[in-house]
């Protein structure tokens, strides 16, 4: 029995792929965000924070609706990217794989374009755990700030 | 419950006059419950003795719960002799796997050129279960396991009865890939059945200076089980699954740096022997042997 909160809530228990995926994501220079199972982001890695501009402490464990909300994200065409349309929310709600270019606000202000890609996690038995999430910058395109 | 442990050391049985105090069979530790009914961790060499035991206290029902499938925690079974009695009702639990159902990873041992006795072919009713990530009533207790860090699928297992939970952790590498002081307990591979136990029973095959030479084989230092404990805020630690080339007295050196990390607590870490007893029921918990 789990004395701890449900899943989807922050301090929720961890399953380990999601506890091996966030010793990844520590230990890479590539910006890696982690949504758990019941939508939950996590975790990002200091890549992403440094990315983002604010460290994941300073953020906590949020719905990754809230989080994908505050990220504004669009196309490089500008057309509003919806959330279950987003390389995550495709990996959470359709269980695929999904790779987009996006723009995106980070939280120093700054708007900048990446290539997005996730997919799903899942375990031995076909659980569904979560998603990864990588973001990777445009270096021709640089930032648009 | 209570629970006796047949066999602690880990990776290689270590007989000898060296071994002889903490003992050189390798994991298997027998849980009878108030039901009468007996879950038995691991099936490592201790599972020989046990089973020449069990014939003159045979349980109400039987099953084994295996953490993973190295040998050293799979060996007995082809010694247990309860697996020979025609008929008899045993159940298995394993890790499960998305490619091959446990009976047929169990087989690869008891098999030859391996092992003489096919597994199709012992005379007891064998029945395969993944191991139960969501709690399974079993006798008068609940069980769970959880996956922990180690080589390959490897679960630990959480059995309480009467508001007390033994927890067997026999295989457990917490800190691969970071530092076990820093991360937050929820992110600790185990912390989920460690959870507040009574009783740990936990991996702490390497010393501090042995450990280096060793990450990324799934064990523990000594330091990172007691992190781990103290994380999980168990409240009694068995150090368990000792390295087959420790002897007693460095077995003993080991507890000593152990308790210099709990301190004023230091009789609630022991080293784990065969033979040990531990007694959890509405009184407390007992330790003995």
């Amino acid at each position: 029995m789990s004395m701890h909160e449900p899943l989807g809530t922050p301090g929720s228990p961890k399953s380990l792929p999601l506890i091996l995926a966030r010793e990844l994501a520590s230990n890479l220079a590539t910006p890696m965000f982690l949504i758990d199972s019941g939508g939950m982001l996590v975790f990002y890695n200091d890549a992403a924070a440094q990315l983002l501009g604010k460290p994941f402490a300073d953020l906590g464990e949020i719905p990754s609706g809230e989080f994908g909300a505050d990220l504004q994200m669009t196309t490089p065409d500008g057309e509003p990217v919806r959330r279950r349309d987003s390389p995550a929310g495709v990996a959470f709600f359709e269980h695929r794989p999904a790779h987009m270019t996006v723009m995106a606000t980070t939280y120093d202000g700054g708007r900048r374009q990446y290539d997005a890609t996730a997919y799903p996690l899942f375990g031995a038995t076909g659980e569904m755990h979560g998603v990864v999430a990588v973001f990777w910058q445009h270096q021709t395109d640089g930032a648009h700030d | 419950m209570r629970a006796r442990v047949w066999g602690c050391r880990g990776s290689l049985a270590a007989p000898g006059a060296d071994t002889v105090k903490y003992g050189g069979n390798t994991s298997c530790v027998e849980v009878r419950l108030e039901s009468g009914h007996a879950l038995v961790l691991d099936a490592g060499t201790g599972m020989r003795p046990l089973g020449v035991a069990m014939q003159q206290d045979p349980p109400t029902e039987l099953h084994i719960m295996l953490t993973h499938l190295h040998m050293d925690h799979l060996q007995g079974l082809g010694f247990f002799r309860p697996l020979f009695v025609p008929g008899a009702d045993i159940h298995i639990w394993g890790p499960s796997s998305p490619v091959e159902h446990l009976a047929d990873r169990i087989a690869m041992y008891l098999s030859p050129p391996l092992f003489p006795v096919r597994l199709a072919d012992v005379p007891s009713k064998l029945t395969f279960h993944d191991a139960p990530e969501a709690p399974v009533t079993i006798g008068s207790a609940t069980v769970r396991a959880g996956k922990v860090t180690h080589q390959g699928p490897t679960v630990g297992y959480r059995v309480e009865e009467n508001g007390r939970a033994l927890v067997y952790l026999p295989d457990h590498e917490p800190s691969l890939g970071g530092s076990l002081v820093d991360v937050p307990p929820e992110w600790m591979s185990g912390h989920d059945i460690a959870r507040r136990a009574d009783v740990l029973l936990h991996d702490a095959q390497y010393r501090e200076h042995e450990y280096g030479s060793h990450v990324g084989w799934g064990h523990s230092s000594i330091a990172d089980t007691m992190v781990f404990a103290n994380k999980a805020e168990v409240e009694n630690v068995v150090l368990f699954h000792h390295d087959p080339y420790h002897t007693d007295l460095e077995l003993e050196d080991l507890l000593t740096e152990a308790r210099a990390q709990w301190p004023g607590m230091e009789d609630r870490i022991c080293l784990a022997a065969e033979g040990m007893t531990v007694v959890l029921d509405r009184d407390g918990v007992a330790m003995r042997g």
